[in-house]
C-alpha cells in the first residue's frame, strides 16, 4: 500500500512533467528549461526563490497587460509601438521564468503590433491574459503539492525532464 | 584610493586579510524587475556581492559618473564588474557601456551586456566598444559562472603583468614583489597601469600606448 507521501510525490512528478511536455502537437508545454534553471537557484538559504520570481512575473503580466489594454483602447489613435514595447517586456520576463506559452504568444503579438493589425492585437491580448492566469493557477497547484509533501513529512522529488 | 582599482581583498569582520577568495562586487542594471531578481540570485549564488539598479541613469549615479559623489566611492562598495541589459528605456546598455569606457576612472571595470536578441551587429558593436562579453537572455547559472571565471582570471593576469611592467618601465619606487598584490593601490598614475582584458578587443598597438 502506497504511503501518502509516495502518492503525493508521484502526483508531483506527473504534474511537473505534464507542465513541460507536449501532450499533442498542438498543445505546447507550459514550461521550458528556464524554469528548471530557476529551480537550480533555490536552496535552503533561498527556499522560496522560484515562488517569489513567478509571483513578480505574474504581477508584471498584470501591469503590462493593463498597459496594452489601455493603449489598444484609444480607438482610432492606437499607439502600436507602445503596445509593442509592452509586448517586448512581457516576452523578456516570460522568457526569464520559463513561461513557454506566454513567450510564444508574445512572438505572435509582436508581429501584430509591427503590422499594426488591431484585431490581431486584441486577440493576442485576450490569449495572453488567459494564458498567464492559467499558468498562475497551475503553478499554484504545483506549489500546493510541494507543501503537502513537506507537511506529510516527505521530500520534494527532483524531476528530470 | 587607487584610480580604477579593480581587485580588492575583502576584509572579514575578524580583521584578518583573506587572500584566498576576494568577492566580486557586481553592479547589475536591468529595467525588468523579474530579470533583476534572477540576475541578483545568479550572482549571489556564484558568491558575488550584488547591487541592482533599474536604469542606466541610476547606474551612473551609483558610480558617481553623473558629477556627484556616488555610493561606490566608498571603499567597501567598489564595483568590480558591471552587467547590464541592452534594451532599456532612456540610457541603453550600449550608452552606459560607452559612458563607462569614456571615463578615466571607470573604464577599466569590465562590462558585460545581456540581451534577449541575438543580433550579430549588436554584439559586434558592443564588443568593439569594449564590452567584456555578451550574454544571451535568459541568463543561466553556467553563463554567470563562466563570466566570473573570466573576470577573476583576467584580474589575476593583470596583477601579474602589472608587477612585471612596473619592474620594466619604472624600476624605481615600485613594490613589485609577488607577495604584494596591492601594489597598484600605491599608484594613482593610471598611465603606467597595464590595460584590463576588455582592451583585448582593441588592437595590439593600443595596448602599448599610454592613457591620454
Amino acid at each position: 500500500m502506497d504511503t501518502l507521501v509516495a502518492q503525493l510525490q508521484r502526483q508531483f512528478r506527473d504534474y511537473t512533467i505534464s507542465l513541460y511536455h507536449q501532450l499533442f502537437w498542438y498543445v505546447k508545454g507550459f514550461l521550458d528549461d528556464q524554469f528548471t534553471e530557476l529551480k537550480k537557484l533555490q536552496d535552503e538559504c533561498s527556499p522560496d526563490f522560484v515562488a517569489e520570481v513567478v509571483s513578480l512575473f505574474f504581477e508584471d503580466c498584470e501591469k503590462l497587460i493593463g498597459n496594452m489594454a489601455r493603449a489598444l483602447d484609444q480607438t482610432g489613435n492606437v499607439d502600436f509601438s507602445l503596445v509593442g514595447s509592452s509586448v517586448h517586456q512581457l516576452k523578456g520576463s516570460s522568457s526569464s521564468v520559463g513561461a513557454k506559452r506566454v513567450k510564444g504568444l508574445c512572438v505572435t503579438f509582436k508581429e501584430c503590433c509591427d503590422s499594426q493589425n488591431f484585431e490581431g492585437c486584441v486577440r493576442c491580448l485576450q490569449q495572453v491574459d488567459i494564458e498567464y492566469k492559467s499558468l498562475k493557477a497551475k503553478l499554484q497547484d504545483l506549489f500546493n503539492l510541494e507543501q503537502q509533501i513537506v507537511q506529510a513529512g516527505g521530500r520534494i522529488p527532483q524531476v528530470d525532464i | 584610493m587607487a584610480v580604477g582599482e579593480v581587485m580588492r581583498m575583502e576584509v572579514p569582520t575578524g580583521g584578518d586579510l583573506t587572500v584566498s577568495s576576494p568577492d566580486l562586487h557586481v553592479l547589475a542594471v536591468d529595467d525588468s524587475i523579474v530579470d533583476r531578481k534572477v540576475i541578483e540570485r545568479l550572482l549571489r549564488i556564484s558568491s558575488c556581492k550584488v547591487t541592482t539598479v533599474e536604469s542606466g541613469t541610476r547606474a551612473l549615479q551609483y558610480l558617481g559618473l553623473d558629477g556627484n559623489t556616488g555610493a561606490s566611492d566608498l571603499k567597501d562598495l567598489k564595483v568590480n564588474l558591471i552587467v547590464t541589459d541592452y534594451s532599456m528605456p532612456g540610457l541603453t546598455g550600449y550608452d552606459l557601456l560607452k559612458k563607462i569606457k569614456e571615463s578615466s576612472t571607470f573604464r577599466e571595470i569590465p562590462v558585460v551586456i545581456m540581451s534577449s536578441e541575438n543580433i550579430l551587429t549588436r554584439i559586434e558593436q558592443c564588443l568593439k566598444e569594449g564590452a567584456e562579453d555578451f550574454l544571451l537572455k535568459p541568463v543561466k547559472l553556467a553563463d554567470v559562472k563562466r563570466i566570473k571565471q573570466l573576470i577573476m582570471r583576467n584580474e589575476a593576469e593583470d596583477h601579474k603583468t602589472l608587477s612585471h611592467s612596473n619592474k620594466r618601465k619604472l624600476g624605481e619606487d615600485v613594490d613589485a614583489s609577488p607577495s604584494s598584490s596591492s601594489s597598484s593601490s600605491s599608484h594613482d598614475d593610471s598611465s603606467v597601469k597595464d590595460f584590463p582584458s576588455s582592451k583585448r578587443m582593441k588592437s595590439e598597438s593600443d595596448i602599448f600606448s599610454p592613457f591620454i
